[in-house]
């Protein structure tokens, strides 16, 4: 009982101080200083850092996607519509989660790994002692640069995926170019193009705001921050999955 | 003084020699069951020495990080330079932190910064201070603790000691009034740490900055304690100090989070405490 009692007061602690640092990020956001090279520094770190894993991760899923809707459509002899299939799949849910995966695993473990050093070597401490708020400092570039970038890669996934698609479709299931292009345009409504603008702001600001939390509670020296790399990757993986759901469901009532 | 002179500011008399610029008043502190400091009480005088001693987890880097406001105590008020900290705002602390200079255990530079961004780190993101002043400053405090040569290094290619002095450089870039020195020889060899001691002396002596050094290395404190620091035709000698000199360097010794000893030097090595005397063997 008190292992329990023990455990939910963690829990709480875990949610409360995430939601004061999101409180104390937003007030960052809109109040000065501003750390300028830092915010570029990150948008280099975050978004083009990202590109090349982020391009292959969405040329070979597009490639799969079409591969395995080929099979299927093959059933019901409706092949044609393989680019509507591609189109509504990767712009509504492929490209927005499997870009937000991608950069939790490769930014979200290298933010929770560096700010986790930072604290177990009193960097952090240090910049407070030399009148840095750490949040500013540290935090708002990353946040920022996540959740402007997030999208950016998202739509760059996007596209890299359809046109992987298209490669298959065209090479191996036989379908006319124009013919798929014209699946995909007509495919989609508007409501699914606003859901792929929409989402990926709120992964990305999922996966970089649980990788800072996660590297700004690290305790206990170097096998601290390797705990804190693990969890910081779980945590916002799991939280990519999780939001995704409840954000679709409500970008569903609002736009559909 | 005339009668129409005008009253000194709170800032003037604190900054004279011998006013209060640290005043600790029966803080305590825990952390969950874990009792760190029980009422401690204690006061630093401008230009002078407080030497923290204690073993291990004795709550001796607690005291020096409630002065920083990096940590609230549980009961107690804390006055650092006429501010009263315990209660402040993070915002409000940066105000006080400016006046502040903090020399962490085993450095704590910025990795991803090279020697010269490190120490002029408050300089170029923190003030207002034009460029080449700024640059100015840092080639002047890197010369002091004597590693110009080094000043495009990245910390990671200097040694052990010199990261303590880029440290020590770093923190006095901004000419604060009191430094903090949290176990600044811990790891050394004595010949370094010797070194490391010496800046402790030349900062406070030369500069007349206020100190606070918190170490369980007795030799190191007794040699910051006994020795001053004198310009003679422009070399900076290290000296035995005089009587009056070395009052002004105080022990502070802390056992379980109380204070068992105050006094100087001299007081420390005729004491008959068994504790005191066991840690002093």
């Amino acid at each position: 009982m008190t292992e329990r009692n023990g455990w939910l007061k963690r829990a709480v602690l875990e949610v409360q101080e995430f939601v004061f640092l999101l409180g104390a990020t937003l007030r960052a956001a809109v109040t000065r200083p501003f750390y300028g090279r830092d915010i570029i520094e990150q948008f280099e770190a975050i978004g083009v850092g990202s590109l090349s894993v982020v391009l292959l991760t969405g040329l070979f899923t597009g490639a799969v996607l079409a591969l395995q809707s080929g099979v299927t459509l093959d059933q019901f002899g409706a092949r044609s519509e393989v680019g509507r299939l591609i189109g509504a799949s990767m712009l509504k849910e492929l490209g927005p989660v499997l870009t937000a995966l991608m950069v939790s695993g490769r930014v979200g473990s290298g933010i929770a790994a560096e700010l986790g050093s930072m604290v177990v070597t009193e960097q952090v401490n240090a910049l407070r002692a030399l009148g840095t708020d750490p949040i500013r400092k540290l935090v708002f570039p990353r946040v920022l640069a996540g959740f402007l970038m997030v999208p950016a890669l998202t739509a760059v996934a996007n596209a890299v995926g359809m046109t992987g698609a298209w490669l298959i479709a065209v090479g191996q299931l036989r379908v006319a170019s124009s013919v798929y292009w014209n699946s995909v345009w007509y495919g989609l409504y508007m409501a699914d193009v606003w859901m792929a603008l929409i989402k990926p702001f709120f992964l990305g600001l999922v996966v970089v705001t649980i990788g800072c939390h996660v590297g700004l509670r690290t305790t206990g020296g170097t096998q601290g921050v390797g705990r804190s790399t693990t969890n910081a990757v779980v945590a916002s993986s799991v939280g990519v999955l999780a939001v995704d759901f409840f954000v679709t469901k409500l970008l569903i009532v609002l736009l559909y | 003084m005339d009668a129409d002179d005008p009253l000194p500011t709170s800032q003037e008399v604190l900054s004279e020699h011998g006013a209060p610029i640290v005043v600790f008043d029966g803080v305590s502190l825990a952390f969950d069951d874990k009792v760190i400091l029980r009422e401690v009480s204690f006061a630093l005088l401008a230009g002078h020495t407080k030497l923290i001693l204690g073993a291990s987890g004795a709550g001796k880097s607690t005291v020096l990080k409630l002065i920083l406001g990096l940590l609230k105590p549980d009961g107690g008020v804390i006055w650092v330079n006429g501010e009263r900290v315990d209660t402040m705002t993070e915002d409000d602390l940066m105000r006080v932190r400016a006046d502040l200079g903090m020399v962490f255990q085993e450095g704590a530079l910025f990795d991803s910064l090279t020697v010269r961004e490190n120490v002029g780190y408050k300089l170029y993101e923190e003030s207002d201070m034009p460029l080449g002043d700024a640059h100015r400053r840092v080639e002047e405090v890197l010369g002091f603790v004597g590693l110009s040569e080094h000043i495009d290094k990245m910390p990671s290619a200097l040694s052990g000691g010199q990261r303590r002095r880029v440290a020590i450089a770093r923190a006095m870039a901004a000419k604060p009034r009191l430094l903090l020195y949290d176990e600044p020889t811990t790891g050394l060899d004595p010949i370094t740490a010797i070194t490391i001691d010496a800046e402790i002396i030349k900062l406070r002596d030369l500069e007349q900055v206020s100190s606070i050094v918190v170490t369980h290395q007795l030799r190191d404190a007794f040699y910051v304690a006994t020795h001053t620091a004198a310009r003679e035709n422009g070399d900076v000698k290290i000296l035995a100090a005089e009587r009056d000199k070395c009052q002004e360097a105080e022990f502070l010794m802390l056992r379980d989070g109380r204070i068992v000893f105050e006094g100087n030097a001299t007081q420390l090595r005729q004491t008959t405490d068994p504790y005191l005397l066991d840690f002093l063997s």
